[in-house]
Protein backbone atom coordinates (compact mmCIF):
# COMPACT_ATOMS: atom_id res chain seq x y z
CA UNK A 1 0.00 0.00 0.00
CA UNK A 2 1.00 3.42 -0.92
CA UNK A 3 -0.18 6.71 0.97
CA UNK A 4 0.44 10.12 0.13
CA UNK A 5 -0.06 12.57 3.05
CA UNK A 6 -1.83 16.07 2.02
CA UNK A 7 -0.93 18.45 4.21
CA UNK A 8 -2.21 22.10 3.70
CA UNK A 9 -3.02 23.03 7.51
CA UNK A 10 0.00 24.58 8.77
CA UNK A 11 1.75 25.13 11.90
CA UNK A 12 -1.16 23.40 13.55
CA UNK A 13 -0.16 22.64 17.08
CA UNK A 14 3.58 22.84 16.09
CA UNK A 15 4.96 25.03 18.97
CA UNK A 16 3.42 22.40 21.74
CA UNK A 17 4.44 19.18 19.58
CA UNK A 18 7.55 21.02 18.76
CA UNK A 19 6.81 19.56 15.59
CA UNK A 20 4.15 19.05 13.28
CA UNK A 21 1.82 15.91 13.92
CA UNK A 22 1.11 14.96 10.45
CA UNK A 23 5.10 14.78 9.32
CA UNK A 24 5.68 13.34 12.76
CA UNK A 25 3.05 10.32 12.32
CA UNK A 26 4.59 9.86 8.40
CA UNK A 27 7.96 9.55 10.18
CA UNK A 28 6.71 6.94 12.51
CA UNK A 29 4.44 5.16 10.05
CA UNK A 30 7.62 5.04 7.59
CA UNK A 31 9.65 3.44 10.18
CA UNK A 32 7.46 0.78 10.91
CA UNK A 33 6.97 0.19 7.44
CA UNK A 34 5.08 2.11 5.50
CA UNK A 35 5.95 3.31 2.60
CA UNK A 36 4.36 7.15 2.35
CA UNK A 37 4.58 10.20 0.50
CA UNK A 38 4.07 13.79 1.51
CA UNK A 39 2.36 16.69 -0.67
CA UNK A 40 2.34 20.08 0.69
CA UNK A 41 0.03 22.38 -0.68
CA UNK A 42 -1.73 25.60 0.71
CA UNK A 43 0.37 26.94 3.36
CA UNK A 44 1.80 23.93 4.43
CA UNK A 45 4.16 24.64 1.63
CA UNK A 46 6.36 26.96 4.04
CA UNK A 47 7.52 23.97 5.68
CA UNK A 48 9.46 23.42 3.72
CA UNK A 49 11.62 26.65 3.41
CA UNK A 50 15.02 26.39 4.71
CA UNK A 51 16.27 28.38 7.73
CA UNK A 52 13.01 28.67 9.81
CA UNK A 53 13.17 29.55 13.38
CA UNK A 54 11.19 28.98 15.71
CA UNK A 55 13.65 29.71 19.09
CA UNK A 56 13.01 32.14 21.75
CA UNK A 57 9.53 31.64 23.56
CA UNK A 58 8.81 31.65 27.18
CA UNK A 59 5.70 31.94 29.12
CA UNK A 60 6.22 33.21 32.61
CA UNK A 61 9.42 31.83 33.62
CA UNK A 62 8.85 28.32 31.41
CA UNK A 63 11.21 28.67 28.05
CA UNK A 64 10.99 26.45 25.37
CA UNK A 65 14.49 24.51 24.39
CA UNK A 66 13.38 22.37 21.81
CA UNK A 67 11.34 24.52 19.75
CA UNK A 68 9.68 22.82 16.16
CA UNK A 69 12.38 22.43 13.20
CA UNK A 70 9.48 22.03 10.53
CA UNK A 71 11.73 22.75 7.33
CA UNK A 72 14.78 20.20 9.10
CA UNK A 73 11.61 17.57 10.01
CA UNK A 74 11.18 17.48 6.24
CA UNK A 75 14.38 17.51 5.15
CA UNK A 76 14.82 14.20 7.23
CA UNK A 77 11.15 12.91 6.28
CA UNK A 78 13.09 12.82 2.56
CA UNK A 79 16.10 11.62 3.42
CA UNK A 80 14.38 8.82 5.27
CA UNK A 81 12.99 7.65 1.30
CA UNK A 82 9.38 9.55 1.75
CA UNK A 83 8.88 11.78 -1.65
CA UNK A 84 8.06 15.25 -0.67
CA UNK A 85 6.54 17.16 -3.16
CA UNK A 86 5.26 20.74 -3.12
CA UNK A 87 2.73 22.71 -5.06
CA UNK A 88 4.75 25.45 -7.03
CA UNK A 89 2.44 27.89 -7.77
CA UNK A 90 0.83 27.78 -3.70
CA UNK A 91 4.73 28.70 -3.29
CA UNK A 92 4.71 31.36 -5.75
CA UNK A 93 2.37 32.99 -4.58
CA UNK A 94 3.19 33.31 -1.12
CA UNK A 95 6.91 34.51 -2.43
CA UNK A 96 8.46 31.72 -2.36
CA UNK A 97 11.64 30.70 -4.30
CA UNK A 98 12.87 27.22 -5.47
CA UNK A 99 16.15 28.37 -3.44
CA UNK A 100 14.64 28.33 -0.57
CA UNK A 101 13.31 25.63 -0.22
CA UNK A 102 15.14 22.31 2.02
CA UNK A 103 16.75 19.83 -0.17
CA UNK A 104 14.99 16.63 -1.74
CA UNK A 105 11.55 18.54 -2.25
CA UNK A 106 9.97 17.97 -5.73
CA UNK A 107 8.20 20.76 -7.04
CA UNK A 108 4.88 20.06 -9.15
CA UNK A 109 2.60 21.99 -10.99
CA UNK A 110 -1.25 22.45 -9.73
CA UNK A 111 -2.03 20.53 -12.69
CA UNK A 112 -0.12 17.80 -11.65
CA UNK A 113 -1.80 17.04 -8.29
CA UNK A 114 -4.20 14.84 -9.77
CA UNK A 115 -1.69 12.38 -11.27
CA UNK A 116 -0.21 12.35 -8.33
CA UNK A 117 -2.85 11.09 -6.31
CA UNK A 118 -2.92 8.61 -9.12
CA UNK A 119 0.32 6.82 -8.24
CA UNK A 120 -0.83 6.23 -4.48
CA UNK A 121 -3.19 3.93 -3.51
CA UNK A 122 -4.66 6.28 -0.92
CA UNK A 123 -4.60 10.11 -0.14
CA UNK A 124 -4.76 10.69 3.02
CA UNK A 125 -6.02 14.55 3.61
CA UNK A 126 -5.29 15.64 6.83
CA UNK B 1 -21.16 -11.67 7.00
CA UNK B 2 -20.04 -11.99 3.15
CA UNK B 3 -19.65 -8.57 2.58
CA UNK B 4 -18.34 -7.28 5.46
CA UNK B 5 -16.72 -4.06 4.58
CA UNK B 6 -13.66 -3.08 6.99
CA UNK B 7 -12.84 0.76 7.32
CA UNK B 8 -10.87 2.93 8.95
CA UNK B 9 -10.96 6.52 10.21
CA UNK B 10 -8.48 8.80 11.57
CA UNK B 11 -9.84 11.90 13.63
CA UNK B 12 -8.33 14.25 15.50
CA UNK B 13 -10.40 17.22 16.98
CA UNK B 14 -11.03 16.85 20.43
CA UNK B 15 -14.43 17.01 21.85
CA UNK B 16 -16.77 20.27 22.04
CA UNK B 17 -14.89 22.40 19.40
CA UNK B 18 -16.06 22.11 16.26
CA UNK B 19 -18.69 20.32 13.61
CA UNK B 20 -15.73 17.70 12.28
CA UNK B 21 -16.20 15.45 15.30
CA UNK B 22 -20.02 15.06 15.19
CA UNK B 23 -19.40 14.41 11.34
CA UNK B 24 -16.69 11.69 12.10
CA UNK B 25 -19.35 10.26 14.48
CA UNK B 26 -22.01 9.61 12.24
CA UNK B 27 -20.25 8.78 9.58
CA UNK B 28 -18.63 5.74 12.22
CA UNK B 29 -22.49 5.51 13.52
CA UNK B 30 -23.44 4.78 9.84
CA UNK B 31 -21.23 2.04 9.31
CA UNK B 32 -21.38 0.40 12.78
CA UNK B 33 -25.45 0.04 12.29
CA UNK B 34 -24.66 -1.74 8.51
CA UNK B 35 -22.11 -3.84 11.01
CA UNK B 36 -18.79 -3.42 9.44
CA UNK B 37 -15.78 -3.46 11.15
CA UNK B 38 -14.53 -0.15 11.94
CA UNK B 39 -11.32 0.91 13.21
CA UNK B 40 -11.01 4.36 14.68
CA UNK B 41 -7.79 5.52 14.92
CA UNK B 42 -7.88 9.15 17.50
CA UNK B 43 -4.90 11.15 16.93
CA UNK B 44 -4.07 14.35 18.48
CA UNK B 45 -6.91 15.80 21.00
CA UNK B 46 -9.35 12.94 19.40
CA UNK B 47 -7.85 11.08 22.37
CA UNK B 48 -10.52 12.92 24.91
CA UNK B 49 -13.99 11.52 22.87
CA UNK B 50 -12.98 8.22 25.13
CA UNK B 51 -11.71 9.44 27.91
CA UNK B 52 -13.81 8.69 30.90
CA UNK B 53 -13.92 11.20 33.43
CA UNK B 54 -15.87 13.05 31.34
CA UNK B 55 -18.70 14.91 33.63
CA UNK B 56 -22.42 15.96 33.03
CA UNK B 57 -23.45 19.33 34.24
CA UNK B 58 -26.71 20.73 34.72
CA UNK B 59 -27.27 23.81 32.04
CA UNK B 60 -28.73 27.00 34.03
CA UNK B 61 -29.35 28.99 31.01
CA UNK B 62 -31.92 26.58 29.66
CA UNK B 63 -33.18 26.03 33.29
CA UNK B 64 -32.33 22.37 33.51
CA UNK B 65 -31.00 20.29 36.21
CA UNK B 66 -28.33 17.63 35.03
CA UNK B 67 -30.73 14.98 34.14
CA UNK B 68 -33.00 17.17 32.85
CA UNK B 69 -30.43 18.60 30.42
CA UNK B 70 -29.68 14.80 29.94
CA UNK B 71 -25.93 15.92 28.66
CA UNK B 72 -24.55 13.37 25.97
CA UNK B 73 -21.01 12.54 26.90
CA UNK B 74 -18.71 12.09 23.16
CA UNK B 75 -17.23 8.43 25.41
CA UNK B 76 -20.70 7.81 26.00
CA UNK B 77 -21.64 8.06 22.08
CA UNK B 78 -17.94 5.90 21.52
CA UNK B 79 -19.32 3.39 23.59
CA UNK B 80 -22.47 3.08 22.19
CA UNK B 81 -21.03 3.01 18.52
CA UNK B 82 -18.76 -0.01 19.98
CA UNK B 83 -22.13 -1.78 21.22
CA UNK B 84 -24.09 -0.88 18.30
CA UNK B 85 -21.00 -2.36 15.76
CA UNK B 86 -21.12 -5.62 17.80
CA UNK B 87 -25.08 -5.83 17.65
CA UNK B 88 -24.85 -5.45 13.62
CA UNK B 89 -22.20 -8.34 13.55
CA UNK B 90 -19.29 -5.92 13.37
CA UNK B 91 -16.75 -4.13 15.72
CA UNK B 92 -15.41 -1.30 16.55
CA UNK B 93 -11.41 -0.75 17.26
CA UNK B 94 -11.06 2.00 19.07
CA UNK B 95 -7.44 3.22 19.41
CA UNK B 96 -6.24 5.89 21.09
CA UNK B 97 -2.69 7.25 20.11
CA UNK B 98 -0.72 6.46 22.89
CA UNK B 99 1.99 9.47 23.04
CA UNK B 100 -1.29 11.73 22.80
CA UNK B 101 -3.09 10.31 25.52
CA UNK B 102 0.30 10.80 28.06
CA UNK B 103 0.35 14.33 26.81
CA UNK B 104 -2.82 15.38 27.66
CA UNK B 105 -3.26 13.34 30.78
CA UNK B 106 -6.24 11.69 29.48
CA UNK B 107 -4.88 7.73 30.48
CA UNK B 108 -8.49 7.05 31.48
CA UNK B 109 -10.54 5.73 28.90
CA UNK B 110 -13.97 3.74 28.42
CA UNK B 111 -14.18 -0.14 27.74
CA UNK B 112 -13.22 -1.12 24.62
CA UNK B 113 -10.58 1.19 23.28
CA UNK B 114 -7.04 0.85 23.92
CA UNK B 115 -3.59 2.63 23.40
CA UNK B 116 -1.70 2.08 19.88
CA UNK B 117 0.65 4.08 18.21
CA UNK B 118 0.58 5.31 14.13
CA UNK B 119 1.45 1.83 13.25
CA UNK B 120 -1.62 0.79 14.47
CA UNK B 121 -3.05 3.33 11.77
CA UNK B 122 -0.84 1.76 8.97
CA UNK B 123 -1.55 -1.64 9.69
CA UNK B 124 -5.63 -0.88 9.99
CA UNK B 125 -5.65 1.15 6.72
CA UNK B 126 -3.45 -1.68 4.94
CA UNK B 127 -6.30 -3.88 5.97
CA UNK B 128 -9.01 -1.51 5.07
CA UNK B 129 -11.51 -1.52 2.50
CA UNK B 130 -11.32 2.78 2.40
CA UNK B 131 -10.01 4.90 5.19
CA UNK B 132 -11.45 8.27 5.69
CA UNK B 133 -8.86 11.12 7.27
CA UNK B 134 -10.57 13.74 9.17
CA UNK B 135 -7.87 16.22 10.56
CA UNK B 136 -8.63 19.39 12.54
CA UNK B 137 -7.84 22.99 11.06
Amino acid sequence: MKVLQVIDTAYRCTIEEQDDPVVWITAVMKGAGGELGVLLRGNAVNYAVKGQDASGLAFGGRKQTQPPKIDQDVQRLAQKGVQVFLVQEDASERGIDAAELVDGVETIPRTGVARLFDDYDQVWHW
Amino acid sequence: MADQKTLTFSIMDGPYENARTVTALRLIDIAARRGYNINVFAYEGAVSLSFAKQAAHANPVHGHDIDEEDHPLPKEWVSSLIKTAEANGGKVDWINCGLCVDERGVTESVDGTRRGTPADLWNAAASSDGTLVIGTK
